[in-house]
């Protein structure tokens, strides 16, 4: 009888705790995001990272943007400026702004150094911040003092650098005086405005300023925001919670209240997904490519899972001081030399296509009028037995001094996806008489130091993040080459020096016409695909886990979140 | 007791002081900076600006100096400010403290509860069916990592029976008491089960140990009861080593729950140091590590008091064990 009844509360206990749990039915106008990082900062303009751009843009619009479909336009601004609709014009530059060309010149095109511009933008005219304020050129004036402020801790100072004056017409319009001109003048995506009635005071001090921004000291001021929702609460490395924001002058979101809870652990993640504590994981900053893939073998009949190649770019950095891989032809045959479509259908499934230049597939300026790398063992063997690199007696090549052809490849140790490539690689290099060593460290250490201070003996494996037509000037211009002289600034990691390359990107910043860009984009492609500073692997892709019952997020493949268009989320 | 407790007081303040120098010095020597991490997600990050970014938060300073000037202002109560979380170190470590504080008092009170009465009954019927299935029970517990655990937790009871939530702390609508409650079921049940097993391995061969001892015998043939036997004399000599034990885990209170309050985003003092750490922040990883080394030196200190309590014959005063 004891026992009975004991076994009685215990099922009573369980009935209890299960009815209080919230069903997946329930709270439809609701929606529990789960993402993997919390924001450093609510600030528009300070840290730049993925985790604060999905959050803030639910509550905030930059003056443009690119699209889902990759064309720039207006979100807080009215109209894009163009030199067809007169609201950009170029203009003389005063001799004291005018910067000398960087390279000598060989004669592809004679860029412009002596040209800015001067764009004019309306702001929306309904848009007011969430306390009722209107959006005002006042905003933009102060956004643009701080902006340029260099001690106001503000991560990208270039495009506040860049303008010179701001003339104001009246309360929604004004025209910016840029000092460089360049293609894609017309957008100001990093112009992330502030708002002055609040933010004024907490500027009084500059370099106190990213300690005294409202945005980390009164994160729920409605003030702060004008998107179509605004955050409500705000609790450092647990969750942030938004709610639409009555001020919103756009088409009204769906969701009544909207939580972007932190889970670190993707296992976690997958738990709370599934009992439905969370309902959708962010593809920015959710599960890793290979967890995505087996969820969806497991889970596929609850959930849509959906694969968006993007401008993610792995990739292995040679690096070109080291006298073997000086060599163009050694360089070629580890590209013939490795089946990269094997790679990305039998690891990938196809889901990450193959790489065959730093431009993305998806990009209007990607074409496919350069040299390609198809498998080709044989290309690969006479390409290093041009180069001195003969079949030793183990099979591993030798050249004339009895050097073998070895070289130590890293990557970013715990990565399960490099890791996994590394070892393919590996397996294909040395079909052809190629040994690799494979030496791992952990990403503090590789990113920190490794790469960033050149210090690889050969070949380094990550990706390089970049935008929809994103000139490589860090990546692949000559004077980007991380050096002891200029304290390892710069990306160019591989040290790729080439004078037409440096032309070309020069060129490129510069040309307004875009068929005459197209031309410039497909010549610097060439030349990489010909000289191989590095060996292009495939395009990652986000994995994007929604439930059933949502709509209209759509993955955008470049680095401005689905978030900007949170309007059009809705349960079905 | 006084020259005690001011001596243990000096020893702890050279203690954390010589461990503020080398945690400093090790999160120092780590390579990469919080700026690398903002130049890996924002292509557009210039060199001159990253240049600019090390400059303005002090990173391209000698670390002796920057250790020298966080010590200079934490000596006038300023710990410094959070890079990761945009606050100053103390105002985010408080409620991290408290919910830490809620969360391992719990499951150590449940630990504490399961593990010395199974400890107690196991060295009661020594090699009895019921002693081999507590010890079985407890080398599960001892050999199961935490991490593993926790995620069959969350996935029994959230994933396929789901009768409770898989995270700590409720974010929804509700959040009142009984949801706050209902959040900790399974964080408490993952810490307790993990520490459990220890303390009813230590509990049973303490006690064994001690009943075999001559006063316990003297005890019986005066005629004591065997429940006066086993709790009067048996149990409180039995719990000096166990208390070291959990003096030991006292540290742990603020620290050892790194890796639960992460899998169930619990936001407490183990989840900011795993934070802090990933993230390069100096100031919030070396306060919430000092934290942990302070509750190790109370807890020990406390243990100390507590040998005093149970067994006379430990003398304070002395600094020794007196006879």
């Amino acid at each position: 009888m004891r026992r009975l009844s004991i076994l009685v509360a215990l099922v009573a206990t369980g009935l209890m705790l299960a009815s209080a749990t919230p069903s997946l039915a329930q709270g439809k106008e609701d929606l529990v995001i789960g993402m993997s990082q919390f924001p450093a900062t609510m600030n528009p303009n300070i840290e730049a990272m993925a985790a604060k751009s999905f959050v803030l843009d639910m509550a905030h619009r930059p003056f443009t943007t690119f699209d889902t479909k990759w064309q720039l336009i207006c979100m807080l601004c009215v109209e894009l400026p163009t030199v067809e609709n007169g609201l950009a014009k170029l203009v003389d530059l005063p001799a004291d702004q005018i910067q000398a060309p960087k390279t000598a010149g060989t004669g592809v095109c004679t860029p412009v150094h002596d040209k800015g511009i001067t764009l004019t933008y309306t702001i929306q005219p309904q848009a007011t911040w969430g306390d009722g304020t209107p959006v005002t050129t006042d905003d933009v004036l102060f956004t643009w003092q701080v902006g340029q402020d260099e001690r106001s801790g503000v991560t990208n100072l270039e495009l506040y650098r860049r303008i010179t004056k701001i003339d104001v017409k009246d309360k929604k319009t004004f025209t910016m005086h840029v000092n460089k001109l360049t293609f894609d003048y017309a957008g100001i995506n990093d112009f992330l405005l502030l708002p002055a009635h609040i933010e004024r005071a907490n500027f009084a001090e500059p370099t106190e300023y990213k300690r005294r921004t409202a945005y980390d000291t009164d994160p729920t001021n409605p003030g702060l925001y004008f998107g179509p929702y605004r955050v409500t609460q705000f609790v450092p490395g647990s969750h942030i919670a938004l709610e639409q924001n009555p001020t919103w002058w756009g088409a009204k979101p769906h969701f009544k209240r909207i939580v972007v809870r932190v889970i670190e652990n993707t296992a976690a993640l997958e738990a709370n997904l599934l009992s439905g504590s969370i309902d959708y994981v962010a593809g920015e900053l959710g599960f890793q490519f290979d967890e995505a893939l087996a969820f969806q073998k497991r889970f596929g009949s609850r959930f849509d899972v959906i694969f968006k190649p993007g401008l993610v770019y792995e990739h292995i950095d040679l690096n070109l001081d080291n006298p073997i891989l000086a060599d163009k032809r050694v360089r070629q045959a580890l590209l013939f030399g490795a089946d990269r479509e094997a790679i990305s259908q039998q690891l990938f499934e196809g889901k990450q296509p193959v790489a065959h230049s730093f431009v993305s597939p998806l990009d209007w300026v990607a074409t496919d009028d350069i040299p390609r790398y198809a498998h080709d063992p044989a290309k690969a063997g006479a390409l290093l037995d041009a180069a001195g690199w003969k079949a030793g007696p183990d099979g591993i090549r030798v050249n004339a001094t009895g050097e073998r052809l070895t070289f130590e490849l890293m990557t970013t140790a715990g990565n399960r996806t490099r890791e996994l490539v590394e070892q393919v690689l590996q397996s294909q290099w040395r079909k052809v008489g190629i040994d690799i060593r494979i030496k791992n460290e952990p990403a503090r250490v590789f990113f920190g130091q490794t790469v960033r201070e050149r210090k690889y003996s050969a070949m380094a494996m990550f990706a390089w993040i970049s935008s929809p037509e994103n000139v490589p000037r860090s990546t692949l211009h000559s004077s980007e080459i991380p050096t002891a002289a200029n304290n390892f600034a710069g990306q160019n990691d591989t040290g790729f020096k080439n004078a037409l390359a440096d032309e070309l990107i020069d060129c490129i910043e510069v040309e307004f016409n875009r068929e005459k860009r197209r031309a410039l984009w497909q010549r610097i492609q060439a030349l990489y695909a010909e000289e191989l500073p590095v060996v292009p692997l495939y395009y990652r892709a986000d994995p994007f886990v929604f439930p059933k019952w949502l709509t209209g997020v759509e993955p955008t493949g470049h680095q401005y979140s689905t978030t900007l268009w949170i309007e059009n989320w809705k349960a079905r | 007791m006084t020259r005690f407790a001011v001596t243990r007081a000096i020893e702890g303040l050279i203690v954390l002081l010589v461990m503020s120098f080398v945690v400093y010095g090790l999160i120092g020597l780590m390579p990469g900076d919080p700026i690398d991490l903002m130049i890996a997600s924002n292509p557009k990050l210039t060199s001159a600006d990253a240049q600019r970014l090390r400059a303005l938060y002090g990173l391209d300073r000698p670390i002796l100096e920057r250790y020298l000037n966080w010590l200079t202002a934490a000596l006038q109560g300023d710990f410094g400010y959070s890079r990761a979380f945009a606050r100053p170190v103390l105002e985010l470590i408080g409620p991290r403290l408290v919910n830490t504080l809620v969360l391992m008092v719990a499951s150590l009170t449940v630990a504490l509860i399961v593990g010395l009465a199974a400890g107690l009954y196991a060295a009661l019927h020594p090699r009895s069916l019921i002693d081999d299935l507590i010890g079985y029970l407890s080398f599960i517990s001892i050999s199961t990592p935490t991490f593993w655990l926790a995620l069959l937790l969350m996935m029994l009871f959230s994933v396929v029976l789901g009768v409770l939530p898989a995270s700590g702390m409720p974010v929804g609508a509700d959040t009142g008491l009984g949801e706050r409650l209902r959040h900790l079921i399974l964080p408490v049940a993952t810490l307790s089960l993990a520490s459990a097993g220890g303390y009813t391995r230590y509990m049973r061969a303490a006690m064994i140990e001690t009943l075999g001892q001559d006063f316990i015998r003297t005890a019986r043939a005066k005629g004591a009861s065997e429940m006066r036997v086993v709790l009067r004399h048996g149990l409180r000599n039995a719990l000096i080593p166990v208390i070291t034990v959990i003096a030991l885990d006292f540290g742990a209170l603020f620290s050892g729950a790194l890796i639960t309050e992460t899998m169930f985003a619990y936001p407490g003092m183990g989840k900011a140091i795993y934070d802090a750490i990933m993230a390069n922040d100096f100031n919030l990883a070396l306060v919430t590590l000092l934290f942990a080394t302070l509750t190790t030196l109370v807890g020990n200190f406390a243990a100390d008091l507590g040998y005093a309590w149970l067994d006379p014959r430990i003398s304070l005063a002395a600094g020794r064990a007196g006879t």
